[in-house]
């Protein structure tokens, strides 16, 4: 660690690779699939960074992250000053360097990307808050010189997934007093019932909400907003109150046969894989353990559905996925990991029955071939069937990934706030404020399905926003 | 952790449950449900509520010993923890002043079906109790009924308490017999509940039931519980439990709820023979089994 000196006169064009967990071996274990930098991978990728006078990476990031800032203090071998930089904006480095799709946000701006390849910002953010971690480096470092007098105001925030632990974070900050509900029996929200454990190890997530509880939150589990309280009841107990609901409510095809045995959504499978822990010997939860699956999608979700069966002892795992592989929605790693993994991918195709036998057991998936077309609204190539190209695949288990709305929960509950017809909360684009005077939303409950920094980067929005209120209303 | 205040067997293999939980005991009205997870490696279970004490903060439910989690349960005794108690969820039962209301419970739905008599009775309206058992040795909470219904019918199958035969039979008769029937309810088996629907479909009368499908989160997330009510599809745990019992597709819910059922009898297998814990290795053999 004592070499440190920044690349003078030749750039370093040679992005250093993440070790990773052999495919053959990974897909019999939920352990994590990449190990993360060594010191010395780490040290040598830090020092590739031109910290750049006007950094673009920055920009990037939904929560602008001071990127060459904790890039400086890592090459310098400073990873404490390292991780207070991050965690400045980041609450939860050690997840989104994980899961955040870098290659479309701050590395897509890595000025390196002209010549080579960019820095692996994602990685080096992921290192530099598990070792940290494994060093017992917490609080000290990123707690405030001096205790922020407590507000005396209360905020109440109704979810703990990333749009909502973000929003405490800022929220306690400031010196708000902060009560987080949750309707499951732990916090994190699809950090915990959805992304699986080989991805993002669940006790990286719980090491990083206990120190959003040290920070002072107050986390209320087993709570369902709309019945166990109302909003408007939550609303008497607190000064104001953050929706960060996410997007719960699976859809389905509506194609025929879709209520047999043996069709399920990724949300069913992955809680209970994830929270239920059916991987685990010990759980006695019931998950299906077929030998065919199809999973129908190909973003994140079904990447996370597909690479969870095939490690649960499928067989034959196939994702289905109506254009081809350009247009996959999931990370760049994870369809490579997929692929790896021996995951099969039927593109240009659309599932149009699932067909079933006298018990009403799945037993195939009636296919149709499809091509790219004119673009759609958003500029995506419109899969086009192909005629007469109907085929089966076979399968014991079909899994939906084709994404989700808003839990319809708050809205069913609250008649008075206002929703689009999409089903999502309507807020104002600065402040995040509803129609409901003290009342704001944000994450995936605002904008549909999105990621995990974007709803982070809406909680600290809406804490803003609230934090505004806070100081006008008396 | 929620503290376990009475855990008992009403008769052999159902249980009366009463749970500290102020936050549900606070909010819960006729109809709704709970889950709860027995222990830390458990799976979240969905109870009726079948009673409760706003003062004291406690709610009463009466569940079945059918799998490998609810036998776990019924080990448990007062002082005991329980992880996970969420709740109140799902909707609130429909009751109206509507004159004469027949409530059919059965096996666990005659502890879930008191809260709605007494809710009916709190509307004005006339209720008439059927409950019924396989035999008199399975009937529980007789009297607290006819404390509140204005009149009990008992059936059982064997005929050794009460009349022999149905609720669906007592139910048939009184149409039969032209005497009023303004609503019903039932809760019970999904046979029970299928069979009251078919009769009271003939008649035209409306029939509130409470499915009790396969579930995992309870709050319209997971789409196990999705069902089809009047062509369209629900998640019984948000757009339920109570739904119309003549606009129910039966066959398709019969269907869904076998799903899981070779793991579970699996995990009984694997749960008698080794103890508490465990059920993946017994599931991972019937995997194997299957090809």
């Amino acid at each position: 660690m004592s070499e440190t000196a920044r690349p003078k006169g030749g750039v370093d064009l040679q992005r250093r690779d993440m070790p990773t967990q052999d495919a053959a071996a990974r897909v019999h274990n939920f352990e994590e699939v990449a190990l993360g930098y060594t010191v010395e991978l780490a040290m040598a990728e830090a020092r590739r960074c031109l910290d750049c006078k006007r950094p673009n990476c920055v920009t990037g990031c939904p929560v602008s992250v001071n990127i060459p800032g904790f890039i400086r203090e890592l090459a310098a071998g400073n990873l404490e000053g390292a991780r207070a930089a991050i965690r400045e904006t980041n609450l939860l480095p050690a997840v989104c360097g994980r899961v955040c799709p870098q290659e479309h946000q701050c590395e897509a701006l890595c000025n390196l990307n002209k010549r080579g390849a960019s820095v692996a910002i994602g990685r080096l953010e992921r290192f530099v808050a598990d070792w940290c971690a494994l060093h017992e480096v917490v609080g000290a470092q990123t707690a405030p010189a001096e205790p922020v007098a407590a507000s005396g105001k209360s905020v109440g925030i109704v979810g703990s997934g990333p749009a909502g632990l973000a929003c405490a974070s800022d929220l306690l900050k400031q010196g708000h007093a902060v009560t987080i509900y949750e309707a499951l029996d732990e916090p994190g929200g699809v950090l915990i019932y959805g992304i699986p454990e080989f991805r993002l190890p669940k006790d990286i997530v719980r090491r990083e909400i206990g120190e959003i509880r040290r920070m002072g939150a107050q986390i209320i589990c087993d709570f369902l907003v709309g019945r166990t309280a109302t909003l408007a009841e939550l609303r008497e107990e607190h000064d104001a109150l953050f929706i960060a609901t996410g997007a719960g409510l699976p859809w389905f095809l509506d194609i025929p046969g879709e209520d047999l045995v043996g069709v399920m959504s990724a949300n069913e499978y992955l809680t209970r894989v994830n929270l239920l822990r059916a991987y685990d010997k010990r759980a006695n939860t019931p998950v299906p353990k077929p030998r065919r699956v199809a999973v129908i999608g190909a973003g994140n979700v079904a990447m996370d559905a597909a690479r969870t069966a095939k490690r649960l002892g499928a067989r034959e795992v196939s994702i289905v996925y109506r254009r081809s592989r350009a247009e996959a929605p999931a990370r760049h790693e994870e369809l490579e990991h997929a692929e790896e993994e021996g995951i099969r991918f039927q593109f240009l195709t659309q599932p149009v029955e699932y067909l079933g036998n006298d018990e009403g057991r799945l037993t195939a998936l009636r296919c149709r071939r499809m091509e790219l077309g004119e673009p759609d609204e958003r500029g995506r190539p419109r899969p086009v069937e192909v005629a007469d190209s109907e085929f089966d695949i076979p399968v014991d288990l079909a899994i939906l990934a084709i994404g989700q709305s808003p839990n319809p929960m708050i809205k069913d509950t609250t008649p008075e706030i206002e929703v689009s017809r999409r089903g999502t909360l309507v807020v104002e684009p600065e402040t995040l404020a509803t129609n409901l005077p003290g009342v704001f939303a944000g994450g995936d409950a605002v904008t549909g399905q999105a990621t995990v920094i974007l709803a982070m980067g809406a909680g600290r929005t809406a804490a803003a926003g609230i934090a505004a209120w806070l100081s006008q209303a008396t | 952790m929620y503290r376990i205040v009475e855990r008992r067997q009403l008769v052999p293999d159902t249980h009366l449950l009463v749970v500290e939980a102020p936050h549900v005991a606070r909010k819960v009205q006729a109809g709704q449900f709970i889950i709860l997870r027995p222990h830390d490696e458990g799976e979240r279970i969905p109870l009726s509520v079948a009673d409760w004490d706003r003062d004291a903060g406690t709610v009463t439910s009466v569940f079945l010993e059918a799998g490998a989690s609810t036998m776990q349960l019924a080990k448990l005794q007062p002082g005991d923890t329980l992880p996970t108690y969420m709740g109140p969820l799902g909707t609130v039962a429909e009751v109206e002043r509507v004159g004469t209301v027949v409530c059919c419970g059965g096996c666990y739905g005659i502890g879930a079906l008191l809260p709605i008599v007494r809710a009916h009775k709190e509307a004005g309206n006339e209720v008439i109790c059927i409950l019924e058992a396989h035999s008199s040795w399975l009937l529980y909470w007789v009297d607290r009924h006819r404390e509140v219904a204005d009149q009990v019918h008992v059936v059982t199958s064997d005929g050794s308490a009460g009349d022999k035969g149905l609720s669906f039979d007592i139910l048939q008769q009184r149409f039969d017999a032209g005497q009023p029937i303004d609503a019903i309810h039932a809760i019970g088996c999904t046979f029970m509940m299928e069979r009251n629907s078919l009769a009271a479909l003939a008649k035209q009368t409306p029939i509130r039931i409470t499915l009790n499908p396969v579930m995992v989160d309870g709050t319209g997330m997971c789409g196990g519980c999705r069902c089809v009510v009047n062509g369209e599809r629900k998640f019984a745990c948000v757009d339920g439990p109570e739904f119309d019992g003549r606009e129910v597709d039966w066959t398709a819910l019969v269907e869904r709820r076998k799903s899981y059922r070779a793991q579970e009898i699996a995990s009984l297998q694997q749960y008698e023979s080794r103890g508490f814990l465990g059920s993946s290795a017994a599931v991972e053999t019937l995997g194997e089994r299957d090809e």
